[in-house]
């Protein structure tokens, strides 16, 4: 990638943080606290992004932006007080700012019409026009800033000195005519304060043009009065050059103010008239009544002063000799198109030039020395590199179970050495894998700071006041589940904000404060990740979600269903209490949907309910997709593996326990409950005719909305986290796996995919009442 | 001997950018994220020249520049500041606390070593 | 491009041959991975008679085909003196179960007949044409659709 590529491509990267610490912070202010310093931050972001943008050329981009940061400027200059309105309005500025990021990124374009009306909004806040994109332009195009009219690369070195004055009236064959110019030019200590140097600046007008300079010294002082940081040479310039006025004053642009300047066009003095008379007039401008020298020829003059000061404190006088070498170096340097070596200096030289000068060479000593790394460095690694190590270490665990299990079959003590070191070879894999997972491990944040934005669009769409509460956003879990968290936390909140907040006018009615909450956090618990959305809505209605349930024939009339059963109907298949299909939560996705694409990844989600208060919707995964906790079942002598977080239980069948019920349907009685038996060889193929349920073990195990049932496997191996290999790689889907993985022994065992097992007995016409009541 | 320039800016993008231009032109860059950091570097690395941003978090611009100038060590090195504000006020400021000139953003890496050489020794 | 030898290297292809039964197939060597002995697969559930089930390949889970059986040829009965051809199907890589590795065998474009049109319509879908080498008949398979489709299959 071409480096500019790339940086543009750091640039939106950059441009996602700054917009999420934009949203984090107004959020903050939202919520009523913020100080100068979050201010100031917010004002960064929006200014680093604008830019950026400038630098890449990003019009659309940066007009917003510049709207935007002129409102926080004003905010943080105290001028624009922070109010739930201004914040509101910042708050949608920073959505659309987003959106023109990411147009910008995907060579789009966003919204135009919203852009401007936000824009106008901001621009309101505080009297600025908001569409002054030609005066914005202009003012980060940099006009103010005029290009340095020369190319320093491609300048031929300036020619010798030449008799300045004879030349003149001769213009050049090529290029706009030659003009000559006197500059007066005094220094003040400011100018060296602030790291200028005449000599640079004499530096930089000789590349205008030809250069005659004089120096007088006339304005030093007595040595007992003289301030060593003071400036009290003026400077006379004889300047022959095509360059505009504009390009000499230009030199002098930073150190305006702190010199005196005088800019004399020699055409406009001597009406252009005749040169000879241009240069007497210039002459009589720059000599003065006391000492005068041709800075050219300052070496010899030079000793002479000096003396006057002999090996004393006495800066300026070094200062002359130093600045008039520098610029004969200056000159020298640029003749040979070569840097500049550090000027000579005495000890009782300049100090600060000189303290410069050293320090250069120290620099450049301790090249390669690097600098203090600011604490909590970070790098920035590929992915695929992050992948590929972890799927070498899933590799390594599976290798290392192989070589154990030969082992073992070799007949070895487990007090051998061989064992033992085995042993510890299984401590370090363990480790190794949990450090590698962690590298790929992410904090929740960057789904949860997806949801203010949805949150208020949702709250906009459907009229209600809603305020979005997160915690635990610094929770880290495997990027593989990260990437999957987005999809069933939008809808949940989605969900929420629809059905599970009351109206505005209902919850005014009912007491509670108008603005409903919706309260998104995630932890860890034992292992897994959980993600908690819940909401201080009216709580579920059981009475209409059952009415709703029985007249769509989920489950029949005389169901004596829990509060808990009935509170998890919403996930069946099917089920919607909305009255109308809403905007938000309709588009055809209901809670059943959620909830498999939950199990999908080895996940469970429940909901408690409370009526009047609430409703929270529990969502528990695997902190990672790329291994998973299974027991180890024998089929029909192949070896599968049944995810852990499916089975409840595991039982032996007694005989009195199991009926047949139909045809060919078998049910075992689990305490009170009757569950299906599902034999898994039957189901997967393996075999025919089932196995005697007496003769094998059941796993309990629940499924998709809470499903219950009962497999029949012929014994269990044990318990045994596996890393999960896609069967779809190199082949594709397969009815009742969910993937496979490599065993100690080298061979391959399926994953079950214990929904697809389940949904294929439970779904089955006609429904029993008695699985349906159990599925709670 | 190539030159040292020490760039502070908390932007990674204007960072990257501003070695990309730097490097090209033969200077050694140093770099640090904001003028805390700068301060840190500085010790380690005098540069030959200082180009910091304004806007940034922990120590700005401004208090950069005015701690580096009350090091007498640096009382001298060229400090240009680099920003978008092009405002008058902001360059006057930028002054007082000491820096030599200033680069109006977006830059062009040919201005910005034009401006580096034509303040640096 | 104006040496002539490159021309001919275009027309010229490296492929291998296996026997099946009695009869020769080859492939175009460019797709073939490595060569394996035999090994247990585990089988897969409500899959195509074809598909002998799944294999580890250091660490990737690999299908296994019985070319025979795809090809409508008697079902293979494996040993360990059978042999899994490694071979890459578009992004894919798969295992084909064959008797035995035979040959690699230079050949040109011209030398490539049609397949006559005898062949049942299994074999018409996998067999691109017929080479006749040392007076042996060696057919060409084409190996796009040796894996299952999978929309048909789960229509």
């Amino acid at each position: 990638m071409d480096p500019l590529a790339a940086i543009k491509v750091t640039f939106f990267q950059e441009c996602e943080e700054q917009l999420a610490e934009l949203e984090s912070g107004l959020l903050v202010m939202q919520d009523g606290a913020h100080d100068d310093e979050m201010i100031n931050a917010l004002f960064r972001a929006v200014h680093s992004i604008k830019g950026g943008a400038g630098t890449f050329g990003l019009e659309a981009l940066v007009r917003f932006a510049h709207v935007f940061e002129t409102v926080l400027d004003e905010m943080r200059s105290g001028k624009l007080p922070v109010d739930a309105n201004v914040v509101a309005i910042m708050l949608r500025a920073a959505d659309m700012l987003a959106d023109h990021v990411r147009a910008a990124r995907d060579d789009g374009s966003a919204d135009e019409e919203r852009s401007r009306a936000i824009a106008g909004e901001l621009a309101n806040l505080c009297g600025i026009s908001a569409d002054g994109p030609e005066e914005t332009v202009e003012e980060i195009e940099g006009l103010d800033f005029v290009p340095v009219a020369f190319a320093f690369d491609d300048a031929p070195p300036p020619a010798p000195l030449p008799e300045p004055v004879m030349d003149l009236p001769e213009p050049e064959p090529e290029g706009p005519p030659r003009e000559t110019w006197t500059i007066i030019f005094k220094p003040r200590a400011a100018l060296y304060a602030s790291g200028n140097e005449t000599a640079f600046l004499l530096r930089e007008l000789q590349r205008l043009g030809d250069m005659d300079v004089t120096v007088q010294a006339s304005g030093l002082p007595l040595l007992q009065d003289m301030d060593p940081e003071e400036g009290y040479l003026v400077w006379t310039v004889t300047l022959q050059t095509a360059a505009e006025e504009t390009a000499i004053r230009e030199v002098f642009e930073f150190v305006d103010g702190d010199c005196d300047i005088e800019v004399k066009s020699a055409r406009a003095d001597a009406s252009a008239a005749l040169d000879v008379h241009a240069l007497i007039a210039m002459a009589t401008a720059a000599s003065g009544p006391a000492a005068e020298a041709p800075a050219m020829a300052m070496p010899a003059p030079a000793p002479a002063i000096a003396p006057a000061a002999p090996e004393a404190d006495n800066s300026d006088l070094m200062e002359i000799i130093k600045f008039i070498d520098d610029a004969k170096a200056a000159v020298a340097a640029d003749e040979k198109g070569e840097p500049l070596a550090p000027p000579p200096s005495s000890d009782a030289g300049i100090p600060a030039a000189k303290a410069q000068a050293a320090a250069g060479g120290a620099a450049a000593a301790q090249a390669g020395s690097g600098g203090q790394p600011p604490a909590g460095q970070t790098i920035r690694v590929d992915l695929e590199r992050v992948d590929r190590l972890i799927d070498l270490v899933g590799e390594l665990v599976i290798n290392q179970a192989m070589l154990a299990q030969r082992v073992a079959e070799c007949g070895l003590a487990r007090s051998s050495s061989v064992a033992i070191g085995l042993d510890d070879l299984e401590h370090l894999t363990r480790e190794i894998q949990d450090s590698v997972m962690a590298i790929r491990a992410q904090p929740v944040k960057s789904v949860f700071q997806r949801m203010p934005r949805l949150v208020r669009e949702v709250a906009a769409m459907v009229g209600k006041q809603v305020r979005l509460v997160t915690e635990g956003e610094g929770t880290e879990v495997d990027k593989t589940v990260i990437e999957r968290l987005t999809d069933p936390i939008t809808h949940m909140i989605r969900n929420a904000i629809d059905h599970g907040l009351e109206k505005t006018e209902d919850r005014i009615a009912r007491g509670k404060p108008a603005e409903g909450t919706v309260r998104l956090a995630a932890l860890h618990r034992s292992g897994r990740i959980v993600i908690e959305v819940s909401d201080d809505g009216a709580g579920i209605n059981r009475e209409r979600v059952k009415n709703s349930a029985i007249s769509k024939g989920l489950i029949p009339a005389s169901a004596d269903l829990s509060d808990e059963e009935i509170d998890n109907l919403i996930f069946m298949p099917g089920f919607s209490t909305a009255a109308t299909v809403s905007d938000i939560s309709g588009r055809g996705v209901g809670m059943d949907v959620v909830k498999r694409s939950i199990q999908a990844l080895g996940g469970r989600i429940t909901i408690a309910s409370e009526p009047g208060k609430g409703s929270t919707f529990t969502l528990s995964l695997p902190l990672t997709l790329a291994v998973l906790d299974g027991m180890v079942v024998s089929v029909c002598g192949q070896t599968l593996v049944a995810p852990l977080t499916g089975v409840v239980e595991t039982l032996q069948p007694k005989a009195g326990d199991v009926r047949s019920l139909g045809p060919n349907g078998t049910v075992i009685q689990i305490r009170e409950t009757y569950l299906p038996l599902i034999d898994v060889g039957v189901q997967l193929g393996y075999r025919d005719a089932p196995l005697l349920p007496t003769s094998g073990v059941a796993l309990l195990v629940e499924g998709e909305g809470g499903a219950r049932a009962a497999l029949l496997v012929d014994t269990i191996q044990g318990q045994r986290q596996v890393v999960i290999k896609s069967l779809e790689a190199n082949y594709r889907k397969v009815p009742g796996i969910a993937g496979a993985t490599i065993l100690g022994d080298g061979r391959v065992a399926l994953i079950l995919d214990v929904d697809s097992v389940l949904s294929a007995k439970v779904t089955e016409p006609p429904r029993n009442p008695t699985v349906l009541a159990a599925a709670g | 001997m190539s030159k040292t320039v020490l760039t502070v800016d908390d932007s990674r993008t204007m960072r990257d950018m501003l070695m990309l231009a730097l490097s090209d032109a033969g200077f050694r860059v140093v770099q640090a994220v904001d003028g805390v950091h700068g301060l840190e570097v500085l010790g380690g690395e005098p540069p030959d020249v200082i180009v910091t941003d304004i806007n940034m978090p922990r120590l700005d611009g401004f208090g950069f520049i005015e701690a580096v100038r009350k090091d007498n060590r640096f009382r001298a090195v060229p400090i240009l500041v680099l920003t978008t504000e092009s405002d008058q006020a902001k360059k006057d400021r930028a002054r007082q606390a000491g820096a030599t000139g200033w680069i109006v953003k977006p830059f062009d890496a040919t201005k910005l070593v034009a401006v580096i050489r034509r303040v640096a020794a | 491009m104006t040496d002539p030898s490159t021309n001919q290297m275009a027309d010229r292809s490296e492929l291998i041959s296996f026997r099946i039964g009695a009869q020769e197939f080859c492939v175009d060597i460019m797709s073939v991975r490595e060569i394996r002995g035999w090994a247990p697969a585990t089988p897969l559930p409500q899959s195509p008679g074809f598909i002998r089930g799944v294999i580890n390949l250091r660490g990737a889970v690999l299908p296994i085909v019985d070319l025979a059986a795809r090809l409508g040829l008697p079902v293979t009965e494996p040993t360990a003196r059978h042999v899994i051809i490694v071979a890459r199907i578009g992004t894919q890589v798969v295992g084909l179960l064959v008797d035995a590795v035979c040959d690699i065998l230079t050949v040109t474009k011209d030398t490539l007949q049609p397949t006559p049109d005898v062949a049942c319509d299994m074999t018409k879908a996998f067999v691109k044409g017929l080479l006749a080498i040392d007076g042996r008949m060696i057919s060409l398979i084409s190996l796009n659709d040796v894996l299952p489709d999978a929309e048909l299959e789960a229509a």
